[in-house]
């Protein structure tokens, strides 16, 4: 085995690391998702003008690097005199970033689900909003969740980037570990073992979802 | 009582409904033929209200379909309507697809509902299929499950728009039969097939559609035996 300096404390460092990761993903993803979910639907519900303003809005936070993204909004907060916290600031850039992915995966899975089943679930006299709830929602959500799966195992691997706003995540501790101990690979192992830890189970999870909603087509 | 009148309807500069105006009464079964692109299938979704119009009016019961004030979900409720495709909602078992609208929409309790739809897909032949995904059934189990669907929301009429068209022909039997139950229970049903047979014996009148026009319309004894119009001739030769 690798022999090693890194003691009990050092551990709890990382794993306080891994702790803010794990925050800073459930939060931008709760609110990232929500957030496309609702662009995703208004694209294909507003008018033509609406929907495309909305469109070049997203595709901005889909297209400029997550890096750049983060430290522009962090310097425009200060400039603007919000005084967010880098924490939130970072959130906020995560979450709207994500929302702009999962618009797209929202999109592509209702546009997925036929349009004759639709028309006949509105046959049966059900609202727009029926429609919606029982019929295109549980549709699209087999279709867009393996994107979607993606969509959080990336932005598990991207909120990293925060460590840019001063922020100790898992990979900025690892850094300082480092830095200190001369001990990159043993170091840069564990970490990674750390995210596999955290991404395998939703990994796992998904390809659950999928088997047991295969078993029913 | 459905009255279609002088009903105009284009896709674009497509014009495929040309001023068309026939009268269903109550209790009686009206089969659309003619070829495809003349226009028989837009009109039942014009009926239902799935398709605008551009001039005309439709009435069911004196209800005008396409008048702003008129709440189309509730319009719907009395127009079952099976399509060619049987889109069946493949997220949910047989006893679901069938009490999904009955719940939601008229606010059925469970127990009522579940009821009503093994009546009616017992009727159908399908109280076998109860809890079965429809990706499982054959392609006129799941058109039957469909017919039992729209039935399930106890409507006053039925529009059924080539149901055996996307049926394998061994199939094409089974839906039939539980049309023709159907009509001998009296349903109004307006009818789009391209089973002339099926048309002649189930039909009380029969309408020719011709490139967006009601060309001829009578009993089947008319249409197929002694057809006034000249297109309505050829299109029957060409049938065989």
């Amino acid at each position: 085995m690798l022999e090693t300096d890194l003691s009990l404390n050092d551990m709890m460092f990382l794993a306080r690391g891994a702790g803010v990761t794990l925050l800073i993903t459930a939060i931008s993803v709760a609110g990232g998702t929500l957030l496309g979910i609702i662009f995703g639907v208004a694209r294909m519900n507003l008018g033509r003008v609406v929907s495309g303003l909305l469109a070049v809005i997203l595709d901005v936070f889909r297209s400029v690097p997550l890096l750049i993204q983060l430290i522009l909004a962090n310097a425009f907060q200060a400039i603007a005199g919000l005084g967010l916290q880098p924490f939130t600031t970072a959130c906020v850039v995560l979450a709207l970033y994500t929302a702009a992915l999962c618009s797209e995966i929202v999109r592509g899975a209702i546009g997925a689900v036929p349009t004759t089943t639709r028309r006949a679930s509105r046959s049966l006299g059900m609202t727009w909003t029926q429609d919606m709830t029982y019929v295109v929602w549980p549709m699209a959500l087999r279709v867009g969740l393996p994107s979607w799966i993606g969509l959080v195992l990336s932005v598990l691997k991207d909120s990293a980037l925060v460590f840019w706003l001063g922020i100790i995540e898992l990979l900025r501790s690892s850094q300082i570990l480092i830095t200190r101990l001369q001990e990159p690979m043993t170091i840069l192992l564990i970490a990674g073992a750390i995210y596999f830890i955290i991404s395998f189970p939703i990994a796992r999870l998904g390809g659950h979802l999928e088997r047991k909603w295969r078993e029913n087509d | 009582m459905i009255e279609v009148e002088n009903v105009h309807k284009s896709f674009g500069a497509l014009e495929v409904l040309k001023g068309v105006t026939v009268t269903v009464e109550k209790g009686e079964v009206l089969s659309v033929i003619g070829g495809s692109g003349s226009g028989k299938s837009t009109l039942l979704t014009c009926i239902n209200g799935l398709e605008t119009i551009q001039k005309g009016r439709i009435l069911v019961d004196g209800t005008e379909v396409h008048a702003k004030t008129t709440d189309l979900n509730k319009l719907r409720r009395h127009l079952g309507i099976v399509f060619q495709q049987f889109n069946a909602f493949p997220h949910l078992t047989v006893m679901e697809n069938v009490t999904l609208a009955p719940r939601k929409v008229l606010g059925m309790g469970k127990t009522e509902a579940r009821d009503i739809a093994v009546q009616q897909l017992e009727n159908v032949g399908l109280g076998d299929k109860l809890d079965v995904y429809p990706g499982r059934l054959s392609g006129g189990q799941q058109q039957r499950m469909a017919i039992a669907r729209a039935l399930a929301m106890s409507p006053d009429y039925m529009l059924l728009d080539e149901v055996t068209s996307a049926l394998d022909p061994q199939l094409v039997g089974e839906v039939l039969d539980t049309l023709k139950m159907l009509a001998d229970k009296g349903m109004t049903m307006i009818v789009v097939t391209h089973e002339m047979k099926f048309a002649r014996q189930v039909s009380d009148r029969v309408a020719y559609f011709h490139k967006g026009i009601l060309a001829e319309i009578g009993p089947p004894e008319q249409i197929f035996d002694a057809p006034q119009n000249a297109e309505t001739k050829t299109f029957l030769s060409s049938v065989g």
